[in-house]
């Protein structure tokens, strides 16, 4: 908060101090352009981050709190294994409820094969129970064990197989975002760092001149600091600007569902980009302000 | 005001001066001369901070000068006007913005009309939106001066200010320094001109110091 009431009044700016350092053309834009591509960037490493982390959120959810327990059996013994079975799902730790479907729902799963007419009641079709968890989960090597002697016709399919590698990529690819929008801002406090070094040795004569009528040396870096600030800021919204809209413009087939075209943002995430500009605001500003005391207290 | 006890200073070979003391007293008025190369351009700069001694101690209205952090260096700053002998301007600012610079790096407002007076002082009314280069030598030392008073400071360290005008000009601009030494203020002029330490002596009770041979010495009656 202190640093951005500093920001603030740092933007509102000094003339004079503004007058008496001459800025020069090179750093400008070197600063704008480089800031206007690390926002851009960031952009859609914030894109991929929030996107997988919405991926992986709904994999989990959708996944990790049902499995299926599978028992085919003779028509005649398939009632008192359901029965078992659900005993023996209910006497289990970690399980929330377990519920037979019913024959329309198997109909349903059924029908993108057979078609929607299938008579389930009549044929050797294996009753599924849907298992949902609790939060702390079940043991499913002790269930299928028990199974195994209680309930012989019983499959237990708890989707583990294939689930967690998904749901791990996924939060891999969430952390890498992060990662990258760390090393954007990484890289672009050293571009402005140094920017603002090559601004401050060509500007030596100048600094000299009014170190000797008495210039604090916060006076002098504040009109460095708040031109690089503007400039990061100008840059970083003009490139969060045009990422935004790469996004925004990404073909959205939400039929496919697919990972791909899932690379927006959704809701009040749109939002989030609005942070980039800011950030690299204060970036600069400390990158900066750093390089210029530094850099003051090193000459003369 | 500015004390200096048993001050060396080399640049890193051999000893410019040692065993150098000085006082400037509140409202004195010294003259320092000497040959080309003695020192008195690194001596100036030791009363205002640009240099540290190498042994020895600066006082600065009373505080070490080794012991001032950069921000008290700005702050005494202020209070001691100096004429660089290369006048120290920047050259993409109008003679009064330069005129000005102490008043807006210290964070004060520039009254315009103080700053018309300042100039008319100098003779400078006309000169005033042009830049430093465009100046003639004499312009230049004007202004410095100008910008050297304009914080009304209590010590004016002026450096060869009449290096580069005519014998009128350089009467002028002794008579302003005389005339803010009357107002009370402590002035100390590193010059070779001679002409002009006896013309000021005929104004003034000043003090003439010489540099020679790494030595300050009081210079005799023959000037
Ligand atoms: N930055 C520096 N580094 C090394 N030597 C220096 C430096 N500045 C001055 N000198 C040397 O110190 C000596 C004194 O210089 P200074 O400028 O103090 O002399 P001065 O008495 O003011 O001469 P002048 O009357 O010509 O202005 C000179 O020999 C000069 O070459
Ligand atoms: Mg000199």
């Amino acid at each position: 908060m202190k640093i951005l009431n500093r920001l603030l009044e740092l933007l509102a700016g000094d003339p004079q101090a503004d007058r008496a350092v001459p800025p020069t053309g090179f750093t400008a834009r070197l600063t704008l352009l480089s800031s206007g591509a690390m926002a851009f960037l960031a952009v859609f490493a914030l894109a991929l981050s929030l996107a997988t982390g919405r991926l992986a959120d709904r994999w989990s959810a959708e996944l990790a709190k049902t499995s299926t327990l599978r028992i085919s059996a003779p028509q005649d013994q398939m009632e008192a294994q359901t029965r078992a079975g659900l005993t023996v799902l209910q006497s289990t730790p970690g399980i929330a409820q377990a519920r037979p479907l019913t024959d329309d729902e198997q109909r349903e799963l059924l029908a993108p094969w057979f078609g929607p007419d299938l008579p389930v009641e009549t044929l050797p079709v294996p009753q599924l129970i849907e298992i949902i968890e609790d939060s702390d989960g079940y043991d499913s090597t002790g269930l299928r064990a028990r199974l195994q002697a209680e309930v012989p016709g019983a499959v237990l399919d708890d989707h583990t197989r294939w689930r967690e590698p998904l749901v791990e990529a996924a939060s891999r690819l969430r952390l890498l975002g992060f990662v990258s929008m760390l090393l954007i801002a990484g890289a672009t406090a050293a571009m402005i760092t140094l920017a603002a070094n090559a601004a401050l040795a060509a500007n030596s004569q100048v600094i000299r001149v009014m170190r000797l009528v008495g210039a604090q040396d916060i006076y002098i870096a504040r009109a460095f600091v708040r031109r690089f600030t503007l400039r990061a800021l100008i840059g970083a919204a003009a490139g969060t600007f045009i990422g935004t809209l790469a996004v925004m413009l990404l073909p959205s087939a939400d039929a496919a569902g697919g990972f791909l075209t899932g690379l927006g943002f959704q809701g009040w995430h749109w939002l989030w980009p609005l942070v980039i500009p800011i950030l690299a605001a204060v970036v600069a500003f400390v990158a900066t302000r750093q390089a210029a005391l530094r850099t003051l207290k090193e000459q003369s | 005001m500015i004390e200096l006890d048993n001050v060396a200073y080399n640049y890193g070979g051999a000893e410019l001066f040692s065993g150098l003391n000085l006082q400037l007293a509140a409202g004195s008025f010294h003259f320092l001369t000497g040959p080309s190369g003695a020192g008195k351009t690194t001596l100036l700069k030791l009363c205002y901070g640009e240099l540290v001694a190498t042994s020895g101690q600066v006082r600065l209205f009373g505080q070490d000068a080794r012991a001032l952090s950069r921000d008290d260096v700005a702050h005494m700053r202020r209070r001691i006007g100096v004429v660089h002998q290369d006048c120290q301007f920047l050259d993409h600012l109008t003679v009064s913005e330069n005129i000005a610079l102490p008043l807006s790096v210290s964070g004060h407002a520039t009254t315009s009309s103080d700053l018309t007076d300042l100039l008319g002082w100098v003779g400078l009314s006309q000169q005033a939106q042009q830049l430093p280069p465009q100046l003639s030598g004499g312009e230049r030392q004007r202004a410095a001066l100008a910008r050297a008073v304009i914080m009304s400071p209590e010590v004016i360290l002026a450096d060869e200010p009449t290096g580069n005008v005519d014998w009128e000009m350089s009467q002028r601009l002794l008579a302003l320094l005389v005339e803010l030494n009357k107002m009370g203020k402590t002035v100390l002029i590193a010059t070779h001109d001679i002409s002009l330490i006896r013309a000021a002596k005929a104004q003034v009770s000043a003090r003439v110091l010489r540099l020679k041979d790494r030595r300050l010495q009081l210079a005799g009656a023959d000037i």
